[in-house]
């Protein structure tokens, strides 16, 4: 196994309504989504199908019971939110109070950044279509994941694994690693505790809001492993899982090794690789000892004794990923796996080092890069709300506002991706999952698609009485080798349905 | 001041050349890099919202998830 699995991100945008602080953020997330629908989705819109969506559902073997549940995690119940599947096959939705995107399932972590930063463009053309619609409300997003002031809403990922994988080695192997994968992948924050309270940087934007170390909640007592498992295919060969730890990244770098080196450690932890135990003796607590140091030096104590900085805990990891990829692929390790195994281990040797040689790499060391230039030039305290502005700015998604653009518009920060790459992803789907299939048929046959969700695509064909459900359980099926000549084949979508109806 | 360290050494023509080199190249570089420095932060100076403490106030969010 290698760096390649079933997997993809869902974000959430921080939102914003230029000079009505009022403004209530499920209207403006609305029209958001409603002005992108619109402009983009031709014919009929199709719904989301919420048939298969279960999110009481505990990866740990039983459900929730309905009355037990903050309201706040029902998400299955169609609230009459906006709520449109792109042809891109990726989902864009109101969630709570703020505009999500999903993205289609893809098999590799470049693509996961490809469409993860189509989400950011389409938000972005979102926002300026909203513009246009009565009362020209001046909607602006942040891909970040707090205010700062106790609210924080997120950025998931997930991952398609095996079922036979006892839960309990997931947790075992899992949580010391998300524990330290900050240090390359933290977003930075202006600010410490949820609230804001304390003064100072921190290296994630999330950590403080982690309570638990596994629990199904997102919303509250947020759990370091999250157990929502809704696999979204055959529950008895997979589970999905859910990882709700993760920040907002604008860095492409970031993002890449955020899911390259979790996809390798769940490929170790799925085929016994991982003999080392590496359990940290109070995971929540180092968590925000980890991210509220960014000097790097902070150490967590593990059970076995050893005192070991987030840097150190992570070379562990590595150290596993190179032996096991070596082991078991040897000179067959396909290009992307290496490429991983490679930044990894020149991220953290550089986090040893010399951290702020990676400001062109990692948000976090960009965005403390640029802070420490403002305090050094204009000597600003931690608490002057000018540094708090950059913090956010730094996460508007437009090009002419968002500091982030402006550093890689001044050649500041590194890309892996060109803008041609990410446009297109916008529209195209990826070709090797059934989200290939999904947009190719909202592409092709948007008259007569009534409704379209993660594992089934449904038709409303003329002549016929009751609508026709395709169901797509498997992730990998329904790809362009699958469907590809099938769907340029077919004209209509009746074509389509009878063809894979024979 | 690095003219003035040299006054007593003015044998050697080589030697001086090589001593003011290095100097000169961190200074340079140095200014380069300041240069740098005001150059992003002029920019950014330029996109920043203008009244901070308003637009602090103002982001507030609900919780998502």
């Amino acid at each position: 196994m290698s760096v390649r699995r079933v997997m993809g991100t869902e974000v959430e945008y921080g939102i914003s309504v230029q000079g009505v602080p009022t403004a209530n953020p499920m209207v403006a997330s609305s029209q958001v989504v409603n002005a992108y629908a619109s402009a983009t989705v031709r014919a009929r819109r199709a719904r989301w199908d919420f048939e298969e969506e279960s999110p009481l559902r505990d990866a740990r073997g039983f459900d929730m019971s309905r009355q037990v549940a903050d309201p706040t995690q029902l998400t299955d119940e169609d609230l009459g939110l906006a709520n449109v599947i792109l042809t891109n096959g990726a989902r864009l939705y109101v969630d709570h109070a703020h505009p999500e995107y999903s993205t289609p399932e893809v098999v590799s972590p470049l693509d996961v950044v490809r469409w993860d930063k189509a989400g950011e463009q389409v938000m972005l053309d979102a926002a300026r279509l909203a513009q246009q619609l009565p009362g020209n409300p001046s909607i602006v997003l942040y891909k970040n994941n707090t205010d700062n002031k106790g609210a924080s809403y997120g950025a998931h990922e997930n991952y398609l694994m095996r079922r036979s994988t006892p839960f309990a080695d997931i947790v075992r192997h899992l949580t010391p690693f998300f524990v330290s994968r900050q240090v390359f992948c933290g977003a930075g924050r202006v600010g410490r505790g949820q609230d804001g309270r304390e003064q100072g940087y921190q290296i994630s934007q999330r950590a403080d809001f982690f309570e638990v170390e596994v629990g199904l909640e997102t919303t509250l007592k947020r759990p370091i492993i999250n157990t929502r498992d809704e696999p979204h295919a055959d529950p008895e060969k997979y589970r999905r899982l859910h990882v709700i730890i993760g920040d907002a990244n604008l860095s492409e770098i970031s993002t890449y090794l955020k899911v390259g080196t979790t996809a390798l450690v769940l490929a170790m932890i799925e085929e016994r690789f991982i003999s080392r135990d590496l359990a940290v003796d109070t995971p929540v607590a180092s968590l925000r000892a980890v991210s509220h140091d960014p000097t790097l030096q902070q150490t967590i104590t593990l059970s076995d004794g050893r005192r070991l900085t987030g840097v150190q805990l992570q070379m562990e990891y590595l150290d596993l990923a190179k032996k096991y990829v070596e082991d078991r692929l040897g000179a067959d390790a396909d290009e992307q796996t290496l490429d991983v195994l490679a930044r990894w281990e020149d991220v953290l040797d550089r986090l040893e080092r010399d951290p702020m040689s990676l400001a062109d790499q990692l948000d976090w060391v960009a965005k403390l890069k640029l802070l420490e230039q403002y305090r050094s030039r204009d000597g600003l305290d931690w608490d002057d709300a000018k540094l708090q502005l950059i913090d956010y700015q730094y996460s508007d998604v437009r090009p002419e506002k968002g500091l982030y653009h402006r550093l890689v518009k001044a050649g500041r920060i590194q890309r892996l991706l060109d803008d041609a790459d990410v446009e297109r992803a916008m529209t195209e789907p990826p070709e090797q999952t059934r989200a290939y299939f999904r947009g190719r048929c909202l592409e092709k046959y948007a008259a007569h698609v009534a409704a379209a969700s993660w594992d089934s695509v449904i038709f409303d064909l003329p002549g016929r009485e009751s609508l026709q459900r395709v169901p797509t359980m498997d992730p990998l099926r329904g790809s362009r080798a699958h469907v590809g000549d099938l769907i340029d084949r077919c004209d209509t979508a009746e074509a389509l349905v009878a063809a894979l109806t024979r | 001041m690095a003219q003035e360290q040299k006054q007593p050494r003015k044998s050697g023509e080589e030697q001086e050349t090589t001593e003011v080199a290095p100097e000169t190249d961190v200074a340079e570089r140095k200014e380069a890099l300041d240069d740098d420095v005001d150059a992003i932060l002029d920019e950014i100076d330029d996109v920043l919202e203008t009244n901070a403490e308003d637009f602090v106030k103002s982001f507030i969010q609900k919780g998502g998830e």
